[in-house]
């Protein structure tokens, strides 16, 4: 931290500017979110648009939401809670492991374990999504839960974390000790490398359930039944009605983003761990 | 390079006497397992599926006097009147003669040049900002930057659909106070209507992992700063930049891989914008080759060709950046 370097008030004033400046442009389409899901489509175009209309029809856009979605809304959040939360904590468990072997076990394929997972890091994953559907398609997978689970749990970033994180802060001797006293490995994985990797896990989890959470070409590939579909895709059913009430869209989509704002900002000190850990060593 | 030198062997034991390296083998590949089964079941064989489905194209046998059978007159029963027949190249012929294939790819090629600097630009001087001590309570932007990164792409880019939409924006409402008129979905526009809602998506994400690496440098260095009497700007432009500058290698070969695989913001934006039509970008045609029957040859056959000549294009850009960037760290 550069701490102890002067300067003057000026500067200080205008970084302040600046920063505010680009905080607004950063939060305006979310308070606008807000503004817009209380609104008829009159007060839309008629009411200032940078604040609420006179009358605030939470109330009417919401019965419109629900009736419009044939009462599937809350399902579909549903779906994308269950999709994201299964994938995260089975993919954070799978990634976990493979980092741990990777970190402090010598096997044979290991070095090209390593190449693989850094090839799936640089790999642009929507272009997986054909090759995908083909496969679970074939395999009849297609329009069930799998579809989704199944390829959410598979994160070259997770491992890689996991890698990083079983390196740096699993110390080998203390599996050893464990080991000389007779504990099996799967019980020293269990009871001593997953507690100390706790802080990675709740990292790893973050970001494939946000991953997860945000995917949309591959559960419109996947899914075809409306009772299947995750937040994502159910909107934007909705988006391409004709004439839509823009407010029951709006209030869809503000629901459909509450529960990712709140887990970042319960957790949002992960996220940095995690980033950190991909730029420092990187 | 960055990700090979991350992925640098860890610690790895002592060699011991056979027994004990078989016993270590075994269970190192029994904690690899699940990731090494359901990697090859959705990246590998997937893969290897793609490469030999693109050397084959689905004709319809049946239903005759009709335009597009496949599609458009059976139903329910498409999969008994499809037969698959080996093409040969035909499929790779058809993409890369595909007039939509190449606007596409200059699409995004376009888009990436210009959104990917402006946007890496833009996080590396917030980053910058915010690391200077200049003010003292940071967590508001940092957290407030990177809020938008929790907002799934397809609600970002419904939300700013209607951001855009003239009767409905605040924008267009805010520009009127100054008697511009600017339409967002124009032709000549969309583009960077588009490329403002990743920028607003990523710039955060990209700060920090700016700030993180600047969090990394080891404080002598501003300490020798100092005593040499640099000026904050000196700090920023002489010894934060060039140190973070695997971070910003990072950060861009990611951009530049998000770029390619552009989805979702476009589809989105196409429900309003019929003349985007169905290959946008590639992905997109990719997606509407395979599905739907939107775009003809279709079938998964030449969508796997989009896929693998598009994997390639990536592999090829990445490959350009990281020589090039070799090249200037001489």
């Amino acid at each position: 931290m550069s701490a102890a370097l002067p300067t003057r008030r000026s500067t200080k004033v205008l970084t302040i500017i600046v920063l505010s400046v680009v905080l607004i442009y950063f939060l305006f389409p979310i308070y606008w979110l807000l503004l817009a899901s209380t609104k008829s489509n009159a007060e839309m175009t008629t009411s200032n648009g940078f604040w609420f209309a006179d009358e605030i029809r939470l109330k009417e856009n919401y019965q419109t939401l629900i009736a419009w979605t044939r009462g599937h809304f809350w399902r579909w959040v549903g779906n994308s809670l269950l999709y994201s939360t299964v994938a995260g904590a089975a993919g954070t468990l799978i990634s976990v492991s493979a980092g741990y072997a990777i970190a402090k076990f010598r096997f044979p394929g290991r070095t090209a374990s390593v190449g693989i997972i850094s090839a799936g890091l640089l790999l642009p994953i929507a272009l997986l999504t054909i090759p995908m559907f083909i496969v679970f398609h074939s395999l009849g997978l297609t329009d069930t839960i799998w579809a989704i689970i199944l390829p959410s749990c598979v994160s070259p970033f997770g491992v890689f974390l996991g890698m990083i994180y079983a390196d740096s802060s699993v110390p080998t001797e203390l599996i050893e000790a464990a080991r000389i006293d007779g504990a099996s490995e799967l019980r020293i994985f269990v009871d001593m490398v997953l507690r100390l990797l706790a802080p990675a896990m709740v990292t790893i989890f973050l970001f494939i359930f946000v991953a997860t959470w945000n995917n949309f070409l591959l559960p419109l590939m996947m899914l075809n039944s409306d009772a299947l579909k995750p937040i994502t895709l159910g909107l934007y059913g909705m988006m391409s009605y004709f004439d839509p009430t823009y407010g029951a869209v709006m209030q869809g989509a503000l629901l459909g983003v509450l529960p990712l704002i709140v887990l970042f900002l319960g957790l949002q000190r992960f996220w940095q761990a995690g980033l950190a850990a991909g730029a420092v060593k990187g | 390079m960055s990700i090979q030198s991350a992925t640098a062997p860890p610690t790895v034991r002592q060699p011991r006497r056979r027994p004990a390296q078989r016993r270590e083998g075994m269970v190192g590949w029994a904690f690899m397992a699940p990731f090494a089964l359901l990697f090859l079941l959705v990246f590998i064989v997937p893969i290897l599926a793609s490469v030999k489905e693109s050397f084959f194209r689905q004709v319809a046998a049946i239903d005759e006097g009709c335009a597009n059978p496949l599609y458009g007159c059976t139903t329910g029963a498409a999969d008994e009147v499809v037969t698959s027949s080996f093409v040969g190249l035909d499929n790779f012929v058809y993409v890369l003669t595909s007039e939509m294939f190449w606007s596409g790819v200059g699409r995004v090629m376009l888009f990436g040049a210009v959104q990917v600097p402006v946007m890496i630009l833009a996080a590396l001087f917030l980053a910058i900002l915010i690391d200077s001590t200049v003010i003292k309570r940071v967590t508001v932007f940092r957290l407030g930057y990177f809020l938008p990164f929790a907002i799934p792409g397809v609600i970002a880019g419904l939300v700013c659909t209607y951001l855009y939409t003239p009767e409905l924006s605040p924008l267009s409402e805010a520009l009127g106070w100054f008697g511009l008129e600017v339409d967002f979905f124009s032709t000549d526009l969309m583009l960077w209507s588009m490329a403002n809602i990743t920028t607003w998506t990523f710039t955060g994400y990209n700060m920090l992992i700016f700030l993180a690496a600047l969090q990394a440098i080891p404080g002598e260095l501003y300490e020798a700063a100092r005593i040499d009497g640099a000026n904050a700007w000196q700090v920023a432009t002489r010894i934060k930049v060039p140190m973070v500058r695997g971070a910003a290698m990072l950060a861009v070969l990611l951009s530049i891989i998000g770029t390619v695989q552009l989805f979702n913001e476009p589809t989105v934006l196409a429900v309003r914008n019929g003349w985007m039509g169905p290959g946008y970008t590639p992905m997109m045609m990719a997606y509407n080759t395979a599905i739907g029957g939107q775009i003809s040859p279709s079938g998964v056959g030449p969508a796997s060709a989009i896929s693998l000549v598009m994997a390639v294009l990536a592999g090829l850009l990445a490959l350009v950046y990281i020589l090039v960037q070799r090249r200037l760290a001489k």
